[in-house]
């Protein structure tokens, strides 16, 4: 069995003992933020009107899950920003694609790609709108216009960036283009296919929440809205708080379907 | 005997927005089966470009280039073992192969063999990554001959290694392509590589490059690259090299 000298098991209990220590510091960062905070609200320091405290979070919390509304709300952005995610994974691949496959395409549409992914797409939002309605649809419409231009740039990079050496043996070979891309561009990019879709999922979660704030009848971004609305500023804390814990977890899950498939 | 490749009056020009270069003009050459060439010449004077057009990654600008046999393959072995570092050493190994859809049982135990009878068996499943470079080296030629080539070309294919390994793969090297009878073509800015162990030694002048002039590599005592080097004729050959060449600094 497990062979290790005192100096190496010595070490391992250090790296141990280091990586209890990290989580340990940062359950208490947390702790103790929340700890201030909600002592400043009891002892009238701040104003709870306008700052909220954690009690009235999880007070609000417990009210939105006993109506029913808190996982439709959250379902609503999830589901939003995943088809975003998808269309956005699917098209940036594949027009990264065709543009390392046609060069003389790459080149024309650099400029085009490199406007539209650098324009902020806020500016678009009242004439999507327009277009396409006051609906889910302009909202993943948003989300995808945010985060399809940057998943094909970031793609295709990767793409061109594969060492010309590669290819020329593949060359040598006589490998066809098709053969290239599929024995080397594609293999040789899954770290940076993931670390695309890693961007994607957040680019497409800032653009679900900005649809949802311009239009929308459900999802978090509409409780933020709502709730500042009727200036009930629990319901926007609550909302701002679970949209954190919401985008932590699909980071998550893809770090561990990353881990799951290498 | 009828030469396995004959180059007739190749030229290569290259062409910029600003200006057209010539890389090489008029070059003609014989190469025999099993004869071990070697091409040295100034830098920048047309070595790779004349690798990679008999490799057929380039064409030339005028001239022809025959082969003496039908269907020859040709194997490129470049400086850089380019290995692809999520394929096994096996694997890498069957690129070639794959590529000509010619990977079969014979062809796969071919491969392995080559990997046994090299030093490489016990690093078959083994990725990349956990190799040295001389190691690496030895598995990109093993790539280069899994496809069976008539032909292999080195373009400075030690040069990124350390002298040591160096000398000893270019050892090993030079065993191998004897003993599986290849005809090789190498290109190196390294005198000594070049003469112990090429059979013939072409010297390119400074571009646009032509031959210059042509050593046919004789000594009494002729074995491997290292013996060679020690053989006194080793160092006669060097010095008009070395002249030919012409070098200032
Ligand atoms: N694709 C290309 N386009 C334009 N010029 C090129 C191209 N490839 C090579 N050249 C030029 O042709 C000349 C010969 O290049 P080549 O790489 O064949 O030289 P070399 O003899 O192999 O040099 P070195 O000894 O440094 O390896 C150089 O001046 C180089 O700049
Ligand atoms: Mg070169």
């Amino acid at each position: 069995m497990s062979t290790y000298s005192e100096e190496h098991l010595v070490f391992l209990k250090k790296a141990k003992r280091r990586k209890r220590l990290i989580i340990l510091t940062q359950i208490l960062i947390i702790v103790v933020f929340l700890a201030i905070w909600q002592l400043l609200a009891s002892f009238k320091l701040i104003n709870t009107f306008t700052f909220s405290s954690p009690w009235d979070v999880v007070q609000t919390t417990i009210q939105l899950a006993k109506t029913n509304q808190l996982w439709n709300h959250i379902w609503v952005t999830v589901y939003e920003t995943l088809i975003s995610f998808l269309l956005a994974g699917g098209i940036g691949l594949i027009i990264a694609t065709i543009l390392w496959w046609v060069p003389f395409l790459a080149k024309v549409f650099d400029p085009y790609l490199t406007i539209l992914n650098s324009l902020p797409k806020v500016a678009l939002g009242p004439l999507i709108i327009i277009w396409v309605g006051a609906s889910v649809n302009s909202i993943i419409f948003m989300a995808l216009m945010i985060s399809v231009f940057i998943t094909i740039i970031n793609i295709y990079n990767g793409f061109i960036s594969i060492d010309s050496d590669y290819i020329k043996l593949l060359r040598s070979f006589h490998a066809s283009k098709k053969e290239i891309f599929l024995k080397l561009i594609l293999p040789g990019n899954r770290t940076n296919i993931i670390n695309s879709l890693k961007i994607n999922i957040s680019m497409s979660l800032i653009g679900v929440i900005m649809g949802e704030l311009l239009v929308s009848k459900q999802g978090l971004g509409y409780l933020i809205m709502y709730g500042s609305q009727v200036f009930n500023i629990n319901l926007v804390i609550t909302a701002v708080v679970i949209l954190g814990i919401v985008s932590y977890l699909m980071y998550y899950v893809i770090n561990w379907i990353e881990k799951k498939s290498s | 005997m009828k030469p396995i490749l004959t180059i007739q009056h190749l030229t290569k020009n290259y062409h910029d927005k600003k200006s057209e270069m010539t890389a090489i003009q008029d070059i003609s050459l014989d190469v025999k089966e099993n004869e071990f060439l070697a091409i040295v010449g100034p830098s920048g004077c047309g070595k790779s470009t004349l690798l990679s057009i008999l490799a057929g990654l380039d064409t030339a600008s005028k001239g022809k280039i025959t082969f003496g046999k039908e269907n020859l393959k040709i194997g490129y072995m470049l400086q850089k073992d380019s290995l692809f570092p999520w394929r096994t050493i096996l694997e890498n190994c069957y690129l070639g192969l794959e590529i000509n859809h010619n990977l079969n049982d014979v062809t796969k135990k071919r491969v392995i063999d080559l990997l046994t009878t090299y030093g490489l068996g016990d690093f078959m499943d083994k990725y990349p990554d956990s190799l040295s470079g001389g190691m690496r080296q030895r598995v990109a030629l093993i790539r280069t001959l899994a496809i069976d080539p008539d032909i292999l070309l080195l373009d400075e294919a030690f040069s990124a290694l350390d002298y040591c390994t160096r000398l000893a793969l270019s050892d090993d090297v030079y065993q191998i392509i004897k003993k599986e009878g290849k005809t090789a073509i190498m290109v190196t800015h390294d005198l000594g590589e070049a003469i112990s162990m090429a059979d013939r030694i072409i010297v390119l002048s400074k571009r646009p490059s032509k031959i210059k002039t042509e050593y046919v590599i004789e000594m009494k005592d002729k074995s491997t690259p290292i013996n060679n080097r020690k053989c006194p004729e080793f160092s006669i050959y060097y010095d008009k090299i070395w002249r030919d060449l012409d070098v200032h600094l």
